[in-house]
């Protein structure tokens, strides 16, 4: 090869390793800058409402002053909420996610209800309240309560948690089912006493999710017609309620400042309690992941 | 004859029947809520004509003269869509593409989760960053944004789905077999040529999917939207102005206490079916990107 070849084909080389790291730090930019919006978002947040968190913010009802104003109508409200739907989606959502991955035989009937849960879960959440304004809201007429609210968000995460159970199930190894088969035990009790308990990881981290995404909803409870100021704590389902999300949105919605470091300060009450599900939610997954 | 044993076993037991009538929990979910928007809607276009309500250009179901063209929503449905893909289609795609070919496992360890905790952000925390933060920050560049204005919802949307399209495209990327990334290398490639010209084109179809799954999310957003991008129907192409989508013209309806039977009632159903519609062909659609790349797998 002569010489200048040999210069010509290094000089290209070199230009090709300069593109690769190049694009090798246009593709890290991106990840920090997705990154570092978090960041901005919350300690913006954080920065807005550290001020009005005390504990006075919290044990207080709204009010049209807004430094007098607190949540704990709105946390309630999501507590009671969040209870009913965990009461109802969980137990209906394993069950669905044992019938379809253990017990039904794969057919036509099973690949309609699993397509059909997976379109579920593309439906916007807003099309979820029209379905609970009309259902429960008027036809079955509970009224604008906690309950109308809780069986609204529960078929909201109906499907995701059906998809993340059954992925969960599917995880666990054949062979358990089979060793404990042979053993004579009953599909149901190598269902209950085997599958399940293998599987409780990832289904515990779908649920984790799941019930922390129902938390932060706010649109379907505002189309079935969640109060927007409520001085009470709701004492049973019955009751008309507003919910933590919703509260932050009437807040955030005012055009004066001392309602935005109201919705601020209310943000960091959700942030950490929905943050803090999500890292463990993670935190589970990561470590039933590196087991298997 | 072992199949049909375990069948019988099976049907024995209560707990079947309990587990059959949860799965079909989630048919009844969809047929009440296609029947609930079927039957407003119908109600909605005994009155008004579908002509109307698809191109009229005039959207003020509450004000008289009532006008019932459906086009401004779609438009700044559209907007924020268009404007949201744009901030998280090319960031996502980039950020997925480092976390899958670039980054070492503990780097990908460390950067996955936080960019897992962005997707768990309420929507209305969201609207709250778009309002107080991004649009004093764009009225600093641009003083004739208003206080509500569509760029901000675009921008804050997209950073709400940019999570999405990360972590959709990095199982796309994944799903892409070693061996043909091994090939690239073994002819002296650069980790550029092999990703641009092997790995990317081989989960293109993949990649397709999770633009369409993030943008339909960007089209049934609402609470970011409604607090950011405002609640004026408007025909427009300046992202300074405020507009008002779809799902935020139901949220306003529903603040307010609007008696069933009306027609402003029935509006938020037909605009409703509208939403479904739109949303579900584009979940089909992407479906069908993904089932076009394991086919050709096979």
């Amino acid at each position: 090869m002569s010489q200048a070849v040999e210069t010509t084909v290094r000089k290209r080389i070199r230009s090709r390793k300069r593109v690769e790291r190049l694009f090798g730090m246009v593709c890290f930019a991106a990840l920090l800058l997705s990154a570092l919006l978090l960041f901005a978002l919350v300690w913006g947040v954080a920065k807005d409402g550290i001020g009005r968190l005390n504990w006075s913010f919290i044990d207080s009802f709204p009010s049209r002053i807004a430094s007098r104003a607190g949540i704990k109508a709105a946390l309630a409200g999501t507590l009671w909420i969040i209870g009913l739907t965990i009461l109802i989606a969980v137990p209906i959502g394993l069950a669905s996610a044992v019938y379809l991955e253990e017990v039904a035989p794969k057919n036509r009937l099973v690949r309609i209800i699993e397509l059909n849960v997976a379109n579920l879960a593309g439906v916007p959440s807003i099309l979820y309240g029209l379905l609970g304004l009309a259902v429960f809201v008027r036809w079955m007429d509970l009224g604008r309560t906690v309950l109308a609210g809780a069986l609204t968000l529960s078929l909201l995460i109906l499907p995701m948690i059906i998809i993340t159970a059954q992925e969960a199930l599917r995880a666990v190894p054949r062979a358990y089912r089979e060793g404990s088969l042979a053993l004579g035990t009953t599909p149901w009790r190598t269902t209950l006493k085997i599958t399940l308990p293998c599987a409780l990881p990832g289904i515990l981290t779908g649920v984790i999710l799941s019930v922390s995404r129902a938390m932060g909803e706010t649109a379907p409870l505002i189309t079935i017609g969640a109060l927007t100021y409520v001085a009470f704590t709701p004492t049973g389902p019955n009751d008309g309620f507003t919910a933590l999300p919703i509260q932050i949105f009437n807040w955030a919605s005012r055009p004066q400042a001392a309602f935005h470091e109201n919705a601020a300060a209310s943000i960091i009450v959700l942030l950490a309690v929905l943050l803090g599900m999500n890292l463990i939610a993670i935190v589970l997954r990561d470590r039933a992941r590196r087991k298997a | 004859m072992v199949a049909a044993l375990k069948r019988i076993r099976w049907s024995e037991s209560p707990l079947t029947v309990v587990c059959f009538l949860a799965a079909l929990v989630s048919i009844l979910t969809t047929a009440g809520i296609v029947l609930v928007l079927a039957v407003e809607t119908f109600g909605f276009f005994r009155e008004v004509s579908l002509v109307e309500f698809l191109t009229g250009r005039e959207w003020a179901p509450m004000f008289k003269p009532q006008h019932f063209g459906v086009l401004p929503l779609v438009a700044g449905t559209a907007m924020i869509a268009v404007g949201s893909a744009i901030i998280a289609i090319p960031l996502g795609l980039l950020s997925a593409i480092y976390l899958s070919e670039y980054a070492s496992p503990g780097v990908h360890r460390i950067l996955k989760p936080i960019i897992e905790l962005l997707a768990g952000v309420p929507t209305v925390v969201y609207g709250y960053f778009g309002l107080t933060m991004v649009t004093p920050l764009l009225q600093r560049f641009f003083p004739e944004v208003g206080v509500f204005n569509a760029a901000s919802g675009a921008i804050v949307v997209g950073i709400m789905i940019l999570p999405t399209v990360s972590s959709l495209c990095e199982d796309a990327l994944a799903a892409v077999p070693k061996e043909m990334r091994y090939g690239g290398y073994g002819i002296g490639s650069t980790k550029f040529e092999v990703t641009s010209r092997i790995v990317v084109p081989a989960a293109l179809s993949g990649i397709s999917a999770a633009f369409v799954l993030a943008i339909s999310r960007a089209v049934g957003e609402t609470m970011a939207v409604t607090l950011a991008a405002g609640m004026t129907p408007k025909l427009t192409m300046n992202p300074g102005e405020s507009i008002q989508t779809m799902t935020a013209y139901i949220v306003q309806v529903s603040l307010g206490d609007t008696p069933a039977g009306t027609i402003v009632y029935q509006t938020i159903f037909a605009v409703g079916a509208l939403l479904f519609l739109i949303t579900l062909g584009m979940n089909i659609l992407a479906r069908r990107f993904v089932q076009r790349f394991s086919l050709k797998d096979q």
